[in-house]
């Protein structure tokens, strides 16, 4: 029973595979019905279909497998001219088969939904033996029509004569080969079974079941070689594997990726800390042979997740075809780039915006063939869809030679239906308003039709475009055309980031939209209108601080130049100021779970190598909530330095685990009149100053302390970029010049060894903190 | 054999069977403080508790929603029960703990003062929340009767429900 399962869902797997090329060579073959080869190929898949499905015993599909059979072996036979009607019928059967085969995927047999064939039998029948058919005269240019008749009726005859004898053989035989089946599936012993079945063809003769010059080989078919028409000859070495497993590699490759920055970290760590060890030179081979392997392993993981794009491209000719009859025009639907290649999730993401696009080209954007004559333009409309690599992203182009948009329509349109203000529209470049068609409840058609143009289509496009961090242009000219542009990442899982500061804060932008980042001084932001804006060689840029946008806490001032990372989506731009830029990092997106998901401007977070987390920026949502935001950035920036001017204005940190020392420091202070507290060891210094709670100014720091000395606290503080130039001012007893070296290497400003007169101390402060005596 | 083996398989749900009919009524749950006040949440909620580590903000949510934080390569949001509670919220002392509860289908980490202990209470021993307080978003399940205090249950589902 279970063989027969395995079978079952061996011929299935199989059909469809099938089914998909079958379209693509049907439509191809209309354009170019003399190619023998492809008629073959197509004949093959009714016949494999047939054969296998008689021997499952599926009985509607097999009698309509073979009236589609005896059609297209007419036509193999050069008996059968395939005019647009015949091709109609026989496109039409084959939506029923792939019915058919969905019912018996869905409910194991194909009886359930009850289809009725007798028509779609009747009109095969009547195209094989040539009655009744509208456009029969064109059928055949040799013969004269009677001769066919007579001939084809006697074919048909024929041929049921030999076809049936031949399948009650083939189901007296069944026992022998389920059991031939089984023996073959269990046991694999391919020498044994070979010997059976040659046993059985020298006993049984007529099981073979096909006519002699059917090339098709159907039981190396069934040996799970797909016989596609290349390769048919050279079997290619595959198996297939549950999508499952590979999403689980895929994650583990994640976590590696993750192991691996974190690897990187420490080295650097490590370096900094033992320079010129010896066995540093070994640490770093291992580090970099790991990085490169699993830089490799992750790469050939994608692709084995890849796949080629025909996938989805395969059924647009079809589609196009049908649209074309439907809607009375003449469109040619061009494809290249079909072997670029996508991650499988992507791929199955990118099928349903392409429908909507190509149907749009074809309803809105081709004319009828009178008005397209009228303009001078081919009758026949022109639709190219296109795809290649460019960098770590693909690109889908979707160009048609149609009537293009109207931006100015556009526009008036959407003020019409209250999607955008008059203001707004005027305001409005042409790209900005073609973007428009994208907006929810748009339809520019007058009527609606059944094709497109339900007003849901475009807006849809882009919410699945921008779920795979992808971008859409749009480009077009009034009778000209249209072109859209689609720019997807090659995967999902791991991404290119830009790792950005934003204070003490860090934030990871997907590289896919980081055009560029500049570094500009406050002088080139100009106010346009409250908002802030930059020139940046001809365009002008809107600008927002990223603090602003997430509301991050300002605790530093912020210095004379900033940094600007400019940001594209769609055809919109946008510069973030950023206060600083990190790098490039590979980024592995974790969700946030439920309780945190769809938090505006947040895509998901990752990893870092120190094992803390980083938010990935969600750039679309980013861009919305930059429009809402009006923040004076120059103003605001300016006058975050607040001055200070009397000496109780600063603090000075006194770190010490001696209360005594502690106050003798408090003591030789006094006379400068500035505001003093303590922390008795590293670890508490730390805690006051991550909290923020003061401002401080100068830390002295004691170098033997319980918990965390001094060096390690200095070299931590110097760790946030904050506190780069904070005075740090040790105090120690520790006199020796290595210990004074140690002092310098973690960041220390000043060195004063005990004992120290008070006088000394203060003046030092006061150096410090520019407070000199007067 | 077989014989033999269903025998032993019987014994083993015996045992399985036995125990439960006598800790049927028994809920196990941790308990903490947050505040003044003594909580406690089902054990088997209880997914770990560790001592605070760094987090990361999250922008535009809620001032209790801390932000996430890492644990062993989850990424999972840390919220602050003091705050959630509307009591002013502290710096992190020694006994500051985050305990990573787990529901249906989210996991989340919450910031309490201190641990307490294991407790085990007889189901007849927890009434249902007075009416008056019932209406605070569901959040409690329950008030353990105990020998010398009171003990607020809460219901993890709808402490690791979005209310934003």
């Amino acid at each position: 029973m279970d063989d027969i399962q395995e079978i079952l869902e061996d011929f299935l797997i199989e059909a469809f595979e099938l089914i998909e090329q079958l379209d693509q060579d049907l439509v191809e073959l209309e354009s170019n019905p003399e190619d023998l080869e492809l008629l073959n190929s197509i004949f093959r898949v009714a016949h494999t279909v047939k054969g296998s499905s008689s021997f499952l015993s599926f009985d509607v599909l097999t009698k309509l497998t073979h009236h589609m059979e005896d059609v297209l072996n007419k036509a193999r036979k050069g008996e059968l001219k395939l005019t647009e009607d015949v091709m109609d019928v026989v496109l039409e059967s084959i939506d029923m088969m792939k019915t058919l085969l969905f019912c018996i995927r869905d409910y194991g047999n194909d009886t359930e939904i009850g289809m009725d064939l007798t028509d779609i039998i009747a009109r095969l029948d009547a195209i094989s033996s040539g009655d009744e058919l509208p456009s029969s005269n064109n059928e055949s240019k040799e013969k004269p029509k009677e001769e066919i008749k007579e001939e084809s009726k006697e074919e048909v005859k024929e041929e049921a004569k030999e076809e049936e004898p031949s399948e009650e053989d083939y189901s007296n035989m069944s026992d022998e080969e389920v059991e031939a089946e089984i023996e073959r599936l269990l046991k694999e012993k391919k020498a044994e079974t070979k010997k059976k079945k040659e046993a059985k063809k020298a006993s049984a003769p007529k099981s073979t079941p096909k006519p002699s010059s059917s090339p098709a080989p159907k039981k190396a078919t069934k040996s799970a070689a797909t016989p596609a028409k290349k390769q048919a000859s050279t079997l290619e070495q595959t198996i297939r594997v549950e999508v499952n497993r590979l999403d689980h590699l895929m994650n583990l490759i994640g976590e590696l990726v993750l192991g691996k920055n974190r690897l990187l970290k420490i080295y650097d760590d490590v370096e900094e800390r033992y320079e010129g060890e010896k066995f540093l030179e070994e640490l770093n081979q291992v580090v970099s042979a790991i990085s490169l392997v699993t830089t490799d392993l992750q790469i050939a993981v994608m692709k084995t997740r890849m796949l080629p794009i025909a996938k989805v491209f395969n059924k647009f000719p079809r589609m196009v075809r049908d649209l074309s009859r439907e809607l009375g025009k003449s469109i040619e639907l061009k494809i290249s780039g079909e072997e670029t290649e996508l991650d499988k999730s992507i791929v199955e993401e990118i099928g349903d915006p392409l429908v909507h696009i190509i149907r749009n080209s074809c309803d809105h954007g081709i004319e009828d063939p009178e008005t397209r004559e009228a303009m001078g333009k081919p009758g026949t409309g022109l639709v190219e869809l296109k795809a290649y690599n460019e960098g770590n992203s693909i690109v889908i182009e979707i160009t048609d030679d149609g009537k293009g948009l109207d931006a100015d329509m556009l526009r008036s349109k959407c003020i019409q239906k209250g999607i955008i203000t008059e203001r707004e529209a005027d305001s409005m470049s042409d790209k900005e308003a073609f973007a428009l068609i994208f907006k929810p409840g748009f339809s520019t058609a007058e009527t609606v039709s059944n094709v497109s143009g339900r007003g849901v289509g475009m807006d849809v496009v882009k919410t699945n475009i921008e779920k795979l961090n992808g971008i859409i242009e749009i480009d077009s000219e009034v009778g000209r055309g249209t072109i859209i542009k689609m720019k997807i990442p090659l995967t999902l899982a791991i991404i290119q980031a830009l790792l950005v500061g934003a204070q003490e804060e860090y934030y990871a932008i997907p590289l896919a939209s980081v055009s560029e980042t500049v570094r500009i001084s406050l002088d080139e932001i100009y106010t346009v209108e409250g908002r802030n804006v930059l020139r940046l060689r001809d365009e002008v840029l809107s600008l927002v601080r990223l603090s602003d946008i997430f509301g991050v806490k300002q605790v530093y001032e912020s210095s004379e130049y900033t940094y600007v990372v400019v940001i594209g989506l769609a055809e919109q731009k946008l510069g973030i100021i950023v206060d600083t830029l990190v790098g490039q990092e590979e980024t592995v997106i974790k969700s946030m779970g439920d309780y945190l998901q769809g938090i505006n401007g947040i895509a998901g977070a990752t990893i870092r190598g120190d094992g803390g987390v980083t938010l990935i920026v969600d750039v679309a949502s980013l861009m919305d909530m930059a429009k809402g935001l009006k923040v004076d950035i120059r103003e605001k920036m300016q006058s975050e330095q607040k001055k200070k001017t009397e000496p109780s204005d600063y603090t000075v940190l006194v770190v010490d685990d001696s209360k005594m020392d502690r106050n003798i420091m408090k003591k030789s202070m006094e006379p400068i009149g500035v505001k003093t507290i303590e922390a008795s060891n590293g670890q508490e210094a730390l805690n006051m100053l991550k909290s923020g709670e003061h401002d401080i100014d100068v830390i002295l720091i004691d170098i033997e302390m319980p918990r965390m000395d001094g060096y390690t606290l200095a070299s931590e503080i110097r760790k946030y970029s904050r506190y780069k130039n904070l005075p740090l001012i040790a105090v120690t007893s520790r006199t020796s010049k290595a210990d004074r070296l140690r002092g310098v290497e973690s960041g220390m400003t000043e060195y004063i060894t005990k004992p120290y007169s008070p006088e000394y101390l203060e003046n030092v402060v006061r150096k410090n903190t520019n407070l000199l005596a007067e | 054999m077989s014989d033999k083996l269903n025998q032993i398989f019987q014994k083993q749900q015996k045992q399985i069977d036995e125990p439960n009919k006598t800790d049927e009524d028994i809920v196990q749950l941790v308990g903490f403080i947050v505040g003044e006040e003594e909580y406690a949440i089902p054990i088997l909620n209880v997914v770990e508790i560790i001592k605070p580590i760094d987090y990361t903000r999250v922008p535009s949510v809620p001032e209790y929603v801390l932000g996430v934080f890492n644990i062993r390569g989850n990424v999972i949001p840390l919220i602050d029960l003091r705050r959630k509670f509307n009591l002013p919220p502290i710096n992190n002392t020694p006994d500051t703990r985050y305990i990573v509860m787990k529901g249906e289908n989210n996991t989340a980490g919450f910031v309490i003062d201190r641990l307490t202990e294991a407790i085990r209470i007889n189901q007849n021993r927890i009434d249902p929340p007075p009416e008056t307080i019932a209406t605070d978003k569901g959040m409690i399940y329950g008030i353990g009767k105990r020998e010398d205090s009171m003990l607020t249950i809460l219901k993890v589902e709808a402490l690791l429900k979005r209310d934003f």
